[in-house]
């Protein structure tokens, strides 16, 4: 009797969580629905405006498709030198920048991830201070000036190329992923720590240098904050410091005159803030889709403890 | 024997160095950059105590005490950029569970394309550059033409000046930033979740379980570590509220709530000059920093067994 009453309690329970299941898928996908909307949709709307007249944005035509059909956006930003210069500007801080900061920290966090390295514990402890102090900002500045890198190529890609929190990702990644014995068997080969390295452990390590080399581009593509400090040659600029002037100051239009032309150039202007989000963003958007198992795999690299 | 003991330890550690000097050679380019361009400006944090003029350079500029520290705490941009600087970090806190919500979602997913999508689509925002996001939110959001502005438009109402209003500026900077990166920073408890022991599932449906208590009693418990440890963490940073962003969303219309620790900062010492006074300012924030992340680790160790180092 008892056992009875148990079980049909249970169907009971089991019929009840169906229906709260079927709820939840329900509530899940139409949450999900509506976070993709948000999502893409603004996204969406920058796309089809940059193709569109810019009248009919501004009057609130453009939805869906694009209205009144135009490349003038497009035209325009070809005759915006700064624009160009500034892309291979970025495109050159980018590789360089890569290039060394990889090269730097793959090595560091290789050479902190040995146990058998004396000092290991004060050097760890030399470069994560770092990570929570620093001297701040006039001081930097005054160190490089201090160094003549104001104002340089240099002072993009090499100063600020130490990251210590790759170094620790890295660091977990060589302690968890190339076993200790290789070492033994190569040291008894003869062989020593850099050739080691360089010809054993780096062809290894494709998945971290991957996430690190990804996240240090991107981090340049996408930065500023270093150019408006350093620099003040405009043929220095990289890309997001042109962008700040054409999205955010508006010094394209500071300089106009006024009357029909004025209203031209304002009519272009405005078009051109579509047409440059999109041509600075798609290498980024293109790469992305490629390269999204890499990034997943970094935070998971991360994440992981030691 | 016993004099001769540390000896032997030197020599074999001497010996050790000598073997390994390629991890030295590997090491030597991060340290020679970091002494140079994080330990040498720490030096250079003196100048916070003292008149600096360029002629003299940091050494020989006279002392001028805690002056500068005086100067800042007597004027009334203490209070206001502690203030705004606050408000931010505190209400971004408040977002805190969105990406632990993603994460939960996607966890409970079925539809293999779906997810792949949906996690596609959610982390890609986060690559826009800070530029580009804030040409956006401007683009958007003018109360003339933008998307913002013709949606108004639809329902015959006059849209607010989102971007040029001192009391939203707080909201539109957190929720753009859980825009852009509530996808990115689920990937990490996605994670968690995929490390679940999938026989609690299977123990959990034979016990009658609704996909509601499974969520409850195995998904939620199972990422408060990592939540409790990330949350430590943005306690601890709570000055810390970074520059960049702020700095291109300010305008002379919302300029009471948006200037910041930082942005005064780089306003004080890179367009008004006043070395002394902005690495002051500068010095104290990372002081305040410094205390709370060591006592947040403190705190961290004693209820979680984690901490930073």
């Amino acid at each position: 009797m008892e056992l009875m009453k148990a079980t049909t309690s249970a169907s009971a329970r089991t019929v009840n969580n169906q229906s709260s299941d079927k709820l939840l898928e329900i509530l899940l996908y139409v949450c999900a629905a509506v976070i993709l909307i948000v999502l893409v949709y603004p996204l969406f709307f920058i796309v089809i405006a940059s193709f569109s007249d810019p009248s009919a944005v501004a009057n609130g035509q453009v939805w869906f498709f694009p209205k009144g059909f135009t490349l003038d956006g497009y035209k325009e930003l070809l005759r915006h030198d700064n624009i160009w210069i500034g892309y291979r500007n970025t495109i050159l801080y980018t590789v360089v920048g890569t290039a060394i900061g990889l090269t730097v920290n793959i090595s560091a966090a290789y050479a902190l991830s040995r146990k058998d390295l004396v000092g290991r514990k004060w050097i760890s402890l030399f470069f994560i201070f770092t990570m929570f102090f620093s001297g701040g900002l006039i001081p930097t500045f005054l160190t490089i000036q201090e160094f003549h890198l104001y104002n340089t190529f240099l002072v993009m890609v090499l100063p600020f190329s130490v990251v210590v929190f790759d170094i620790i990702v890295a660091r977990t990644f060589f302690q968890t992923s190339i076993p200790g014995d290789l070492w033994e068997a190569a040291q008894i080969d003869g062989c020593g720590n850099l050739r080691y390295f360089v010809q054993i452990v780096l062809p290894l390590s494709k998945a971290v240098i991957s996430v690190l080399g990804l996240w240090i581009a991107v981090g340049y593509w996408n930065s500023y904050f270093n150019a408006l400090i350093y620099l003040k040659n405009q043929n220095l600029y990289p890309l997001q410091l042109i962008l700040r002037n054409i999205l955010i100051t508006n010094q394209m239009q500071s300089n106009m005159g006024s009357g029909e032309a004025a209203a031209v150039a304002l009519r272009l202007a405005n078009m051109m803030r579509y047409s440059v989000i999109i041509i600075s963003t798609i290498p980024i958007m293109c790469i992305y889709p490629f390269v999204q198992k890499y990034f997943n795999q970094g935070v998971m690299i991360g994440a992981v403890k030691e | 024997m016993k004099t001769s003991q540390p000896s032997i330890n030197i020599q074999r550690t001497f010996g050790q160095i000598r073997k390994n000097w390629g991890l030295y050679v590997l090491l030597l380019p991060a340290v020679v950059l970091l002494l140079c361009f994080s330990y040498k400006p720490m030096y250079g944090v003196l100048i916070a105590f003292k008149d600096y003029s360029p002629a003299l350079g940091i050494s020989d500029s006279p002392w001028a005490g805690f002056k500068y520290f005086e100067k800042f705490f007597n004027s009334y941009q203490f209070s206001r950029t502690i203030k705004n600087t606050l408000i931010i970090s505190i209400y971004s806190m408040v977002t805190f569970p969105i990406p632990i919500l993603l994460a939960l979602m996607v966890n409970q997913m079925r539809a293999n394309r779906f997810k792949r999508v949906f996690q596609t689509v959610t982390y890609m925002p986060h690559f826009i550059s800070t530029v580009v996001m804030v040409g956006l939110l401007l683009i958007l959001f003018s109360p003339s033409n933008g998307l913002v502005g013709n949606i108004y438009q639809l329902f015959g109402a006059e849209a607010p000046n989102l971007m040029g209003s001192a009391s939203l500026f707080s909201s539109v900077y957190v929720w753009s930033d859980v825009w852009q990166h509530a996808g990115w920073d689920s990937i990490i408890y996605i994670a968690a979740l995929s490390s679940v022991d999938p026989s609690l599932y299977e123990a959990a449906t034979v016990d009658g379980a609704s996909r509601w208590q499974k969520i409850r009693y195995i998904d939620i418990p199972m990422l408060m570590p990592t939540a409790v440890t990330l949350l430590i963490l943005r306690v601890g940073g709570l000055l810390g509220v970074g520059f960049e962003k702020v700095y291109l969303m300010q305008n002379n219309l919302n300029i009471s709530s948006s200037e910041v620790i930082s942005t005064y900062v780089y306003k004080i010492g890179l367009l008004s000059n006043q070395y002394s006074f902005s690495a002051a300012i500068n010095l104290f924030n990372t002081v305040i920093n410094f205390i709370l992340l060591i006592l947040v680790n403190q705190i961290s160790k004693k209820f979680s067994d984690s901490s930073l180092w």
